[in-house]
């Protein structure tokens, strides 16, 4: 059997169909790390935590909760959004921290790693899978409170539902490809992070998570291009039986974000030794 | 023909590394902002030749060597020399700035132990984060689970939080898996300074059997340590190789450069003059040496003894003599203390080597009056005896 053979060089000329390939390949082949690295950091989390599952969704519940009094009170006047507030809210904010966590996942997961990274030379990629991992396990908690909101709201089920995985494909795929274009630079200064939380911030309002988009106006314009109103009305509709016609936009979303992913996978893979020399 | 197959094989070249350079940044700040940059580059493919930039320098330069199967290369220098560089670079850790290298098979690396470790977690979870860390599958550390946790010999303990574990438990399970990796080339930085003594046999004897099937780049700064595992070494100063070639006179090289002086005189007097001096500074292995040396102290003293010892470089006392011993005293008189003493055939391996002296009082157990601590310093070279040991012993082989 013929040795494999590494060759490490200045010159990143090689192509970028054979970088993908590469990246594609480790992506493939630290399924077990990745799993591995997963299963540590959330029984690590959850051995050391009395509240335990709790944390998955306290935060968005809690959002919610704060928008359901404000509209209930009346202190804010908001729109019909067409279903029970209480359930548009939750089901906005616990969409809305998915995408969140997506796009922070690449970030959070290598520079948990930092201290390895510059020690011993496994498969990166596996970072950014077991961040996807633990991002889908905290979503399969939200999602079994968000249904229990349904049914109890008395929203009712939809067959429409089966979708609502593709619709989490979508949104996971969307974030991930953004956090793995931001994790690079992310990783060599900590503004990046710092940034990046207070824009979700402010894109939260323009984005329909706890109101629905108005009928005229500015903020129509600019929530209607606003590719996350896509992702989160399309996965709320799919889970509550609307349709509020985003899904021409999602499709296009999500195969836009194909090509980017792989883009984004290059990128991170040729930024690595940059990282670990500098950061 | 097989047989033919198999013998270049085992003298395969796996590790080869042609006129490396690595440049790296004094300072913070510019460092991440030439990392930005960096990465904006490596995008577009930049393949002009790296020149230094404002607060750069060359941690490794132009630096190329060969490795085979079987050959353990030891890679010896100063703090900061490039040593680490050089191991990140064949790592695949970082980039190099220019050059080559070539790695054929499966590298593994004794640089961190028990990485990826959860303190939290048990040492039989940690055993499958770290093994699947540094490579393993599965069903290697299935497989040799149990394998692991002998060696490491904490049975009692693997059901327990790592965190509870004392340090050196720690790095036994470490070292236990990192143990079961088949590696072709081996990197290991300085780990074996860790553990007691029974275990860092244990992974003595790990790492001979290792360097049988693969080629072993060794980092230490424990010279008999390298002496014996090391076939060929480097000698590296800031990023040049000064040294290149067989283990023993690369460490003569470097023991020789070495240049800490470790003056320091204990006691309750201290001397205001003292002077020393050898009659020979660099002498064979069986010759005599000679000290003079004369001490200046503020009081008289009618009987005292003098001593000295020899230290090597890992500070270790090689041999030490007293004169009470021969039946010798000396006197201090108008406050001077002027002596000499001849050391009859050195009998040491090649290095260098430190004296101490000091007088006492005229019992074995009397207090130091002084002891001058590296009062002088001296080089044995030449040796046509290489030996791990200190001493090097004229032996008669008989029919």
């Amino acid at each position: 059997m013929p040795l494999e053979t590494r060759i490490y060089q200045k010159e990143n000329n090689i192509s970028f169909l054979k970088l993908l390939k590469a990246s594609l390949k480790d992506v493939y082949g630290s399924r077990f790390l990745a799993k591995q690295l997963t299963i540590r950091d959330i029984k690590a989390r959850y051995r050391q935590s009395y509240f335990g599952f709790l944390w998955a969704f306290i935060m968005p519940l809690t959002t919610a909760f704060i928008w359901v009094f404000l509209n209930g009170t009346g202190t804010v006047k908001l729109s019909d959004t067409g279903i029970p507030y209480p359930v548009y809210a939750f089901s906005g904010t616990l969409i809305w921290s998915i995408i969140t966590g997506a796009i922070n996942a690449p970030l959070s997961s290598t520079k948990s790693a930092k201290g390895i990274m510059s020690k011993i030379n496994f498969p990166k990629e596996a970072l950014i899978l077991s961040g996807i991992y633990k991002l889908l396990f905290d979503s399969s908690i939200k999602i079994v409170v968000l249904l229990a909101f349904v049914i109890i709201y008395g929203v009712g089920f939809h067959w429409s539902l089966l979708w609502f995985p593709v619709a989490l494909l979508g949104v996971i795929l969307f974030g991930v490809t953004i956090g793995l274009f931001i994790t690079p630079l992310g990783m060599l200064y900590n503004d990046i992070s710092k940034l990046i939380t207070m824009g979700l911030g402010f894109v939260m309002y323009v984005t329909p998570v706890v109101y629905a988009i108005p009928k005229t106006g500015l903020m129509k314009t600019i929530m209607s291009y606003n590719p996350l109103t896509a992702l989160i009305l399309t996965s709320r509709d799919v889970v509550v039986g609307t349709t509020t016609g985003f899904f021409n936009y999602f499709i296009i979303i999500g195969l836009l974000c194909i090509p980017l992913l792989f883009f984004g996978l290059v990128f991170y893979r040729i930024s690595i030794p940059v990282i670990v020399e500098r950061a | 023909m097989n047989k033919n197959q198999q013998h270049r094989n085992a003298n395969e070249v796996l590790v080869k590394v042609e006129n490396l350079s690595k440049k790296f940044c004094k300072d913070l700040k510019a460092g991440l902002w030439y990392g930005a940059k960096d990465l904006l580059s490596n995008v577009s493919s930049n393949t002009h030749a790296r020149e230094l930039r404002p607060k750069e320098f060359w941690a490794v330069k132009d630096v190329s060597f060969e490795l085979r199967r079987g050959e353990c290369l030891g890679l010896i220098g100063h703090n900061g020399a490039g040593k680490s560089t050089l191991l990140k670079i064949l790592n695949g850790l970082i980039n190099p700035d220019a050059g080559k290298v070539t790695i054929k098979g499966r590298v593994g690396s004794l640089i961190e132990l028990g990485a990826g470790f959860n303190p939290i977690l048990s040492g039989r979870e940690n055993i499958y984060n770290n093994g699947a860390i540094i490579g393993l599958t599965r069903q290697e550390i299935d497989s040799k689970l149990e394998e692991i946790i002998d060696f490491a010999e904490i049975h009692e303990f693997i059901d327990m939080p790592v965190q509870h574990y004392s340090s050196g438990m720690k790095v036994r399970l470490g070292f236990a898996v990192a143990a079961q990796m088949k590696p072709d080339v081996l990197i290991i930085d300085e780990v074996l300074a860790v553990g007691d003594v029974g275990f860092r046999a244990k992974c003595f004897n790990v790492m001979s059997e290792l360097a049988k099937s693969c080629a072993i780049i060794f980092v230490s700064h424990s010279m008999p340590l390298i002496g014996r595992i090391c076939t060929t070494g480097i000698l590296l100063k800031n990023g040049v190789i000064v040294e290149h070639g067989d283990i023993n006179q690369v460490i003569y090289e470097y023991s020789i450069q070495y240049e800490n002086k470790y003056e320091k005189v204990v006691g309750e007097m201290t001397p205001t003059i003292y002077k020393v001096k050898l009659s020979k500074d660099v002498i064979d292995y069986d010759e005599d040496l000679t000290i003079y040396f004369s001490f200046q102290f503020p009081k008289d003293f009618t009987k005292v003894v003098l001593h000295y010892s020899v230290i090597d470089q890992e500070m270790k006392t090689v041999y030490q003599s007293y004169s009470i011993s021969d039946g010798k005293f000396y006197e201090i008189i108008n406050g001077e203390l002027k002596a000499s003493f001849t050391i009859k055939n050195v009998d040491l391996t090649n290095g260098k080597y430190f004296i101490n002296i000091g007088v006492i009082k005229n019992n074995f157990n009397g207090k130091n009056i002084c002891r001058v601590d590296g009062a002088a310093s001296f080089v044995v070279g030449g040796s046509k005896y290489n030996s791990f040991g200190s001493i090097v012993k004229r032996t008669v082989w008989n029919n």
